[in-house]
């Protein structure tokens, strides 16, 4: 059989000139037909987390109080992720069309585009957009006003509670859960918080409907999905896939013919190594899809001249720099697992110390706050497993 | 008045007082001076009227509001692991050759600060490296060397 080509897709880049006429168009519609189409699409968060949006929206508008948020979460620091700040580049219309009906249905009135700093040189971009989306909203009589807020270099600020204490002018330290921010977020008011590109994929929705999105992908992880591909490939880039896809069928697809494992999802996803790349999807968890990983999109490939222990070494030193310090579990595990790691490889701890570290992923995974403390384990399990050895010597 | 003092009066005027203005106001003071001084962080306190150890505690969580002495150019080199992987330290060698100081310094005509820094986004084109706003990818240690002689005339025209 010859190399199955992955279907490539072109729906969040391709340019739709009649934007202005499908916002106007959307706006007109009843909430609960729209609410009803964004479920039945099957849309579920882009940036990994992967809650339905259209659940997410539902239950901003109904929740109680007049003052609502909307907030575009484009603080895209997960490493190995830069499919955000290209729809931004291109197609941010989109983006903005998503918050506009997003507003429409939670009544929410102010909306934000939390950007990263790496990325500020995008805001006279955005600006720009911003001031002719303000005329289209009031052309339409929305009442809605977007502002950017840039953020200062911390990866925990993604974390949505994180990113809405930062916009509230303090330490990006996450919030505890429950309370939602569908009822309680920004200032304490109900708040949408959704990633740049799920934003984006409301608008082939509006335009398309709920069917031609649903017919992509595979049960429990429908429609097409942005993927952010770097490390050992000939064309790293950003691909429009759909969902459901193997990891053997993408490396075959962008590997260098030498590709000895994949991280999915970034320092926070897993490593599959290439003896799982035939059983392993790339989706959201799902009862008949077998081993399923979810991705924010970030796609690493290493090949055989890597060393794993460096790869898994660069996490962790990431993390240790990243995590808010606010728990415990996470603040020290991160550094003890630096430390660990190091004193194995330099023959100061026996190998079975990584045992004890195993198991302080473990204790992290359970008592950590939040996701950044909870994932760590991801990734460090993940590589020990299959490459210990790597590890040792 | 001090010019920190005018400084800060002018970015609370333009972002308001309340707590929310917090971080914009700290993000004006870098943008200005490139670093936030304590003299800074203690008019800030008066001038929202919150506690100095609060904005100390906030400006001191986030890696692009450096409360350490920088240059006026802050160079930040993405070390996460796609640009270590295509050749982050051979920049990094370049760039202390070029400068004369070493990661974490600033020159002492105080005109670069050298910084590494994580994932940029940009890992498709590494490696890549900030240099205040400005975003330069695919990088060899020629092209660095080219980058910063570039910065250094650029401030001999403006003086």
């Amino acid at each position: 059989m010859g190399k199955k080509q992955l279907r490539r897709m072109d729906l969040i880049f391709a340019n739709e000139h009649d934007y202005k006429e499908i916002l106007s168009k959307t706006l007109k519609t009843p909430n609960q037909y729209i609410v009803e189409e964004m479920i039945n699409s099957g849309l579920k968060g882009r940036g990994g987390a992967g809650f339905p949006t259209g659940l997410k929206w539902k239950l901003t508008a109904e929740a109680k109080g007049k003052t609502k948020y909307v907030i575009c979460n484009a603080d895209e620091g997960e490493p190995g992720t830069f499919k955000d700040r290209e729809i931004l580049t291109q197609v941010s219309y989109k983006v903005l069309t998503g918050m506009a009906v997003c507003s429409k249905i939670t009544g929410a009135k102010k909306g934000y585009i939390y950007l990263r700093s790496e990325y500020k040189f995008l805001v006279p971009v955005l600006e720009k957009e911003l001031s002719q989306f303000h005329l289209l909203c009031k052309e339409n009589n929305l009442d809605f006003d977007v502002e950017i807020f840039l953020g200062s270099g911390a990866y925990i600020c993604g974390e949505e509670s994180a990113l809405m204490e930062s916009m509230e002018g303090k330490r990006g330290e996450p919030r505890n859960k429950p309370p939602f921010p569908t009822k309680s977020g920004y200032m304490g008011k109900p708040t949408v918080v959704n990633n740049v590109e799920t934003l984006a994929h409301t608008f082939t929705i509006f335009k398309y409907g709920a069917k031609k999105f649903r017919d992509l992908g595979v049960q429990d992880s429908r429609g097409s999905k942005l993927f952010s591909i770097s490390g050992d490939t000939p064309t790293p880039g950003i691909y429009e896939l759909e969902l459901g896809m193997t990891v053997q069928d993408f490396v075959d697809d962008f590997g260098d013919s030498d590709c000895k494992a994949v991280q999915v999802g970034g320092a926070s996803g897993f490593l599959v190594p290439r003896k799982r790349f035939k059983e392993t999807a790339i989706g959201y968890q799902g009862k008949l899809t077998g081993i399923s990983l979810p991705t924010g999109g970030s796609m690493m490939l290493y090949n055989s001249s890597r060393s794993m222990y460096n790869v898994l070494d660069n996490y962790l030193d990431f993390f240790q720099e990243e995590s808010c310090g606010q728990c415990t579990p996470c603040r020290v595990g991160c550094q003890q697992l630096v430390k660990g790691i190091e004193a194995v490889k330099r023959g100061e701890k026996k190998a079975s110390y990584l045992d004890v570290l195993l198991k302080l992923t473990e204790t992290m995974k359970v008592t950590a706050k939040c996701g950044l403390g909870q994932s760590v384990a991801n990734s460090f399990q993940s590589i020990v497993a299959n490459f210990r050895e790597e590890m040792i010597y | 008045m001090t010019e920190v003092q005018t400084l800060v009066k002018d970015l609370a005027n333009k972002h308001g007082r309340k707590r929310e203005s917090l971080i914009p106001i700290l993000q004006g003071i870098i943008q200005k001076d490139r670093f936030i001084s304590e003299h800074a962080m203690i008019e800030i306190a008066r001038e929202l009227d919150i506690s100095s150890a609060e904005v100390f505690g906030t400006a001191t969580f986030y890696s692009f509001l450096d409360t350490d002495t920088r240059g006026k150019y802050v160079i930040r080199v993405c070390k996460t692991i796609t640009c270590s992987m295509k050749g982050k330290n051979q920049i990094l060698l370049s760039l202390e050759d070029g400068l004369k100081v070493k990661v974490g310094d600033t020159t002492p005509d105080k005109k670069f600060t050298l910084l590494e820094t994580n994932c940029l986004g940009w890992c498709h084109k590494a490696p890549a490296m900030l240099i205040n706003d400005d975003v330069y990818t695919e990088l060899t240690p020629e092209s660095v060397r080219q980058i910063i002689e570039e910065y250094k005339k650029r401030d001999i025209r403006v003086e």
